[in-house]
């Protein structure tokens, strides 16, 4: 046997990970088993499975902030597609202009992004007050239509801020596909819409799958959006944990608040695997992250 | 076909930016109005300038990111080292933990460090989160993106060059510094980058963690979101904005550049 001789051999190697493994195990694990420890408790510490069943109290709330978050993933998805390919199919040096006009709005606060769609959507915001201006113009009246604090705003506030997360993904796998495979497909008699559904799509979906988790996770535990842009009408599960946790004195409540999370937890794990189980038959190596 | 997809794309880009070119107008409007623009005015980023509160927490938020930044990346490329090096099982469990804080969403994140640092501090009576623990979390969230940053330069890069080094007589540890670091730096370099901006850039966690002492920009822009409008947020936006931009535009530049002197020092 040949020793081998790394950078680090045993030792070493653990004298170089300790700091990590250290601040991993305190500062992520920890919290998560305390996660699990306060979902399974309550406030004297004993062990309880009400707040598991209190849970059921916000099935309604689970199923919007799904639906929502859904709805948004699937605009996205839609959107973010025809684009990305035909950023693809440009000159590289185009390619990478436009590239950095979808990611530029990524580098501002999604606060701010947010908070600048409460000006357009409000009552007496921009869009309004622009037909307003038009209809009185022709002698009418305007009496505006209501679309911040609603279901609508919430969703467009979702998509707004999560498109970019869809159109990179696509937009990476769409450049690693093999010219030569759209011209065999070409060659061997396939129109451009059969290219695009036997080659395009399918070779597509490692960066849509990302995509769609990169949508979805942020989407379905927002509490920021649905406090703005819905008014605080609409509380998806993300308000609920927000409110026992920094909520009023009378409604903090730890456990109650880590049970929701937990749920939250295995919710976006299970979203996963179904994701990834699309994933097995494509090829691997999709996505920016 | 062509055109159609042309005035797609500029319909989606006009819609990603259409609300922040709102705000940049907005920001000069003389007079509190979300709608009317009265007159072109700065009083607003006067008015930001005088505001404490807003320039103390953009203070604290960088540094903050900075030193979250560099913490998380002398942790995780020591780290990244040490995992490159392990195999099976124990590898797979190390990637696994690191990916916790990447996939969790941030607010299960948050509330689990949150949980945590109450827990603590409920022992030692009196004390309260704020710089400290705000710190702790960012570094936390931090590592996770040097290591997957990391680790793929030292995958890729030739282990002979570093036992050259110590077959040439050189110690382990100067090795490492004079042939590892200089070899997997653009690694290193990303990770601190994408640590600090994602520093700067997290509302949620900090949220969660920063207690009311210690308050990050954009825990200060969420709780003006909830006060009567005041156009003080467009103005920082746009300084913002312009900041990355020109940023952006700085690095785009250098790059283009470093991309033709390559070109040309491959062709002499």
């Amino acid at each position: 046997m040949t020793k081998e001789r790394s950078f680090s051999d045993k030792g070493r190697s653990r004298l170089v990970t300790a700091p990590y493994t250290v601040w991993m195990v305190i500062f992520v694990l920890v919290p998560i088993a305390l996660v699990v420890y306060y979902a399974l408790t309550d406030a004297d510490g004993n062990f309880t499975t009400a707040n598991i069943d209190s849970i059921f109290n916000y099935s309604g709330t689970f199923f919007i902030s799904i639906e929502l978050a859904v709805i948004a993933t699937a605009i996205c998805l839609v959107l973010a597609f025809p684009l990305a390919y035909s950023i693809s199919r440009m000159k590289e040096h185009t390619q990478q202009f436009l590239i950095m006009l979808v990611m530029l709005p990524m580098w501002m606060n999604f606060l701010i992004r947010t908070y600048a769609w409460m000006t357009i959507l409000e009552d007496n915001g921009l869009i309004n007050t622009a037909i307003g201006k038009i209809v009185s113009l022709f002698g009418g009246e305007f009496e505006g239509f209501s679309m911040i604090n609603t279901n609508g705003a919430i969703v467009l506030g979702m998509v707004y801020n999560f498109l970019p997360y869809m159109i990179l993904p696509i937009y990476t796998v769409m450049t690693k596909i093999d010219k030569n495979m759209i011209e065999a497909a070409y060659d061997l008699g396939a129109g451009s819409f059969q290219v695009f559904r036997r080659v395009i799509i399918p070779q597509s979906i490692p960066g849509m799958i990302s995509g769609v988790t990169m949508v979805f996770v942020p989407a379905v535990s927002t509490f920021v959006i649905s406090k703005l842009l819905g008014g605080g009408k609409t509380f998806l599960i993300g308000d609920i944990i927000e409110n026992y946790f920094l909520g009023n004195a009378g409604e903090v409540n730890y456990n109650v608040g880590a049970s929701l999370s937990l749920v939250l937890m295995i919710l976006i794990l299970i979203s996963m695997g179904i994701m990834n189980h699309f994933d097995k038959d494509a090829e691997t190596g999709g996505g920016i992250i | 076909m062509k055109t159609l997809s042309k005035i797609y794309n500029i319909l989606i880009f006009i819609f990603m930016y259409a609300p922040i070119a709102v705000m940049i107008v907005f920001s000069f409007n003389g007079i509190k109005s979300r709608s009317t623009f009265s007159g072109f005015s700065l009083r607003w980023y006067e008015e930001l300038f005088h505001d404490d509160l807003i320039l103390n927490s953009l203070y604290l938020s960088l540094i903050i990111a900075l030193l979250s930044a560099v913490i998380a990346t002398l942790i995780g490329t020591l780290a990244a080292v040490g995992i490159n090096s392990m195999r099976g099982v124990k590898k797979r469990a190390y990637l696994a933990v690191n990916n916790i804080p990447v996939t969790n969403p941030d607010i299960v994140t948050g509330i689990s460090m949150m949980i945590l640092f109450v827990f603590v501090l409920g022992i030692f009576n009196g004390m309260e989160m704020g710089f400290g623990t705000l710190l702790i979390t960012h570094i936390t969230f931090n590592i996770p993106y040097v290591v997957l940053n990391v680790l793929p330069k030292i995958n890729g890069m030739d282990r002979n060059i570093y036992n050259a080094a110590l077959d040439l007589g050189c110690p382990p540890v100067k090795a490492f510094m004079k042939v590892v670091v200089p070899e997997i730096m653009p690694g290193i370099i990303t990770g601190f980058i994408m640590a600090f901006t994602l520093s700067l850039d997290d509302f949620v966690i900090s949220y969660f963690n920063s207690g009311n002492s210690a308050q990050t920009l954009p825990v200060t822009i969420y709780s003006m979101t909830k006060k009567p409008y005041s156009p003080k947020i467009n103005a920082l936006s746009t300084l913002l904005f312009v900041s990355v931009l020109t940023l952006l535009v700085i690095v785009n530049m250098r790059n283009r550049r470093d991309a033709k002197k390559a070109k040309g020092g491959r062709k002499a």
